[in-house]
């Protein structure tokens, strides 16, 4: 059993949460993740480790509300404790001196980049982020990295924070204005991921996308996570989660995510939801 | 002892016992074991067909060589329990392996009985004493000798880790078992399906390891966590890797990534592990599928064809290039498929999978093989049958040909040595690896083996480990 410590609502239906796990918290390096099972009956959640605490053995995670596990998930309060955690999973971020090295985070995507621009400052490069989401109430971890960058450079899509527009216009600005850039490193939804890699292919910069295919066991036994890059066959647990994102086929990658939505929906319909607070229960 | 002639005789008319099984209609609708057990009646009488040979072969045909006249004795005298701890003392794991050995390969293929008659039903008895001394609530604990203060880690809790757990914790040493899944048993939780091998009964084995002082934590994933290097230099005097099957093969055709195409590895661990067939009850989902198609001809395919079954579609068919004859899987197997309804659509090779709009799986283009001039494997080889293509309606394929090797102790240490496909290298009589003090066997040895065989490097391993530990001799 995982207890979690600390639980903090980051913006709508998104929160952090720090878990009791002492052997994870020693060993994890960025880019690494998890895979949880919240209870007996519970499936195997992938996610991100955002950051660990030696000192009270702890791992952060952040995650979002979109389905049945995820909401249970958002329910749960410090002192629950969850079933089961496995890792750190997946290779670690290749992290070097580059330069100048650009971390592009997308919603969500922005807690898995915070870890990797944290240690890409560490290894000395200049580091200069974009970090988006769809309105200035679901923006994540802002202060965090801005304390990790040299740059900070915000977007919403509506404008009602920030640059109005996507991350990839700040990035294409940034690659206009002659900056020198030895790295990319971009981490959202994946048609966000793919339009970073889009907008760095024509300059041949290399850029790192992490990837978040639909696991199982997520330690190289079943083969559920495999995605195409650069015409092979490769497996995310195992062999990523990160990747060139000049040749991952990501039409390929949003087509498997979406191989349960109708199961994912029945799912959630199964959860008893109380009126008045919220309390999802198993029925 | 030897028997007189006549008793031999008299013993020879005895006939086989017909084990009950769930009938075909109604097991199809559920996950039930099929073969439902000896009675101690039928028991009985299967154990006073074998004739108790003065030299017996069926021994030898054992991986562990179990002492199978003697408990078949005790069977046949009613001393089910004396059988089961006689069986016990050298397989950890009876009621497993009396479901899932291939006997018909191993200890029944030398029986003697059955150069003339049937063989005797050396699996089912082994089968029958190990479930009665469980049910009877009668397992014992063997004597655990004083601690000898030395600590084995052993990676992985499967068939092969858990037979060295057994066997070294018999002789005194402490013991812990790092499992990287939430549940320890390996490939008999996650692969053999709930009908072939109840889960329950694989608990209750690895609940005895427990009780002997086996110490198993779950949710440790070795290289990840601590490194082969780090428990040696923890305490640990020696390390045994069964870390198992790796990733699974796939063909490497077009559309092989549609959603409905799965491994074997992947569907029956959602329906075994994560318990999909219960969706949603439980959390894990599945894509249940109308018109079902699985690649291969091993008992993984035959396992992954007859979960299908059960998952109430309309049909479900194992696409073979080769023909029946060539069929690897156990004919057990085969039969009960098609006494639940499975197709089999043979001399039959996939060319590419082929997807509808949103990426999903509706059809797969085959095509006609024959079968040509004996390869290396001494069998015919299929040759494609020019023009002959068509098109199988299918919304869920699974891929059962076979599994790479699991990339992450290689990936984390690499002085182990390993062959060209990733899988470990040992001396095969000691299960010795490059890396002194560390032994490994199973299936990151082998490449996709069967329970037993495991088992049977796992005691190897386990006596070389002992004897490294206690002579310090590599």
């Amino acid at each position: 059993m995982f207890e979690i410590t600390e639980k903090i609502e980051l913006a709508h239906t998104v929160y952090q949460y720090k878990i009791k796990a002492p052997l994870i918290a020693r060993k994890r390096k960025a880019g690494q993740f998890v895979v949880l099972r919240l209870n007996e009956m519970g499936e195997r959640v992938p996610l991100t480790i955002v950051d660990s605490d030696n000192a009270d053995g702890t791992i952060t995670i952040i995650m979002q509300e979109v389905g049945k596990s995820t909401a249970m998930l958002g329910n749960m309060v410090p002192g629950d404790n969850i079933l089961d955690v496995v890792g750190p999973l997946g290779k670690p971020t290749h992290i070097e001196n580059f330069g100048t090295v650009v971390c592009v985070g997308g919603g969500i995507g922005t807690a898995p980049v915070y870890p990797i621009a944290k240690a890409m400052k560490e290894a000395g490069n200049k580091v200069v982020s974009i970090i988006g989401a769809r309105n200035k109430s679901l923006l994540i971890l802002e202060k965090e990295m801005r304390a990790v960058s040299d740059d900070l450079r915000v977007t919403t899509d509506d404008g009602s924070y920030g640059h109005h527009g996507f991350v990839t216009q700040v990035l294409q600005n940034l690659i206009d204005e002659g900056m020198k850039i030895g790295c990319v490193v971009g981490i959202g939804p994946v048609p966000m991921m793919r339009a970073v890699s889009n907008t760095t292919k024509p300059y041949s910069i290399p850029t790192v996308v992490s990837l978040n295919p639909i696991m199982v066991d997520g330690t190289g036994m079943c083969g559920a996570c495999r995605v195409t890059v650069s015409g092979k066959t490769q497996f995310v647990c195992v062999d990523g989660p990160e990747f060139d994102g000049h040749g991952v086929d990501f039409g390929e990658l949003i087509l498997r995510n979406r191989s349960y939505l109708k199961e994912e929906k029945a799912a959630m319909e199964e959860l008893t939801y109380h009126e008045g607070g919220k309390c999802y229960e198993r029925k | 002892m030897e028997m007189d002639p006549k008793e031999i005789k008299e013993r020879m008319k005895i006939p086989k016992q017909v084990m009950p099984e769930q009938d075909p209609g109604e097991r199809v609708r559920n996950f039930y074991e099929v073969p439902l057990g000896f009675t101690p009646e039928q028991a009985m009488a299967e154990a006073k067909r074998c004739i108790q040979c003065k030299k017996p072969l069926c021994v030898g045909g054992c991986p562990v060589n179990i002492d199978i006249p003697w408990f078949i004795r005790l069977v046949g005298e009613g001393k089910f329990v004396e059988a089961a701890r006689k069986v016990k003392e050298t397989n950890g794991l009876p009621a497993v392996c009396g479901r899932v050995c291939p006997q018909e390969d191993q200890c029944e293929k030398v029986c003697v009985v059955g150069k003339k008659n049937e063989p005797v039903s050396i699996g089912r008895l082994e089968r029958f004493v190990a479930d009665y001394e469980r049910e009877h609530g009668e397992v014992a604990l063997p004597e655990i000798p004083r601690s000898t203060g030395k600590k084995v880690a052993v990676v992985g809790a499967g068939p092969a880790g858990l037979t060295v757990a057994g066997d070294l914790v018999k002789k005194g040493h402490k013991v812990t078992v790092f499992e990287a899944l939430h549940v320890a048993g390996g490939v008999l939780m996650y692969g053999i399906p709930e009908f072939r091998l109840p889960k329950k009964i694989v608990q209750s084995e690895v609940e005895y390891l427990r009780r002997m002082g086996v110490e198993i934590v779950m949710n440790a994933v070795v290289g990840k966590l601590d490194t082969i290097d780090e428990l040696l230099s923890n305490g640990y005097g020696a390390v045994f890797v069964g870390s198992g099957a790796g990733l699974p093969n796939f063909m490497n055709i077009p559309g092989e990534n549609l959603a409905g195409v799965y491994s074997a590895n992947e569907y029956l661990t959602r329906v075994n592990l994560m318990k999909a067939y219960m969706f949603p009850e439980y959390d894990t989902p599945i894509i249940r599928g109308r018109k079902i198609a699985v690649f291969g001809g091993g008992n993984t395919a035959m396992d992954a064809a007859r979960t299908a079954l059960r998952l109430c579609p309309e049909e479900v068919s194992i696409v073979y290039r080769r023909s029946m004859e060539e069929l690897p899987a156990r004919k057990e197997e085969i039969h009960h498929g098609e006494q639940e309804g499975l197709k089999f659509q043979l001399l039959t090779n996939p060319k590419r999978f082929i997807g509808d709009e949103e990426g999903r799986l509706k059809a797969v283009e085959c095509v006609k093989m024959e079968l040509g001039a004996p390869d290396e494997s001494g069998r015919r080889r299929p040759v494609e049958m020019k023009g002959s293509e068509f098109t199988i309606e299918c919304d869920v394929a699974i891929v059962a040909i076979g599994n790479g090797a699991n990339p992450l102790i290689p990936q984390t240490t690499p002085d182990i040595k390993v062959n060209k496909w990733g899988n470990i290298t040992v001396d095969p009589d000691t299960g010795r690896t490059s890396k002194q003090g560390v032994f490994s066997g199973g299936d990151i040895v082998r490449g996709g083996a069967t329970v037993i065989l495991a088992m049977g490097d796992g005691r190897k391993a386990a006596d070389s480990i002992h004897e490294y530990l206690t002579t310090g001799n590599w």
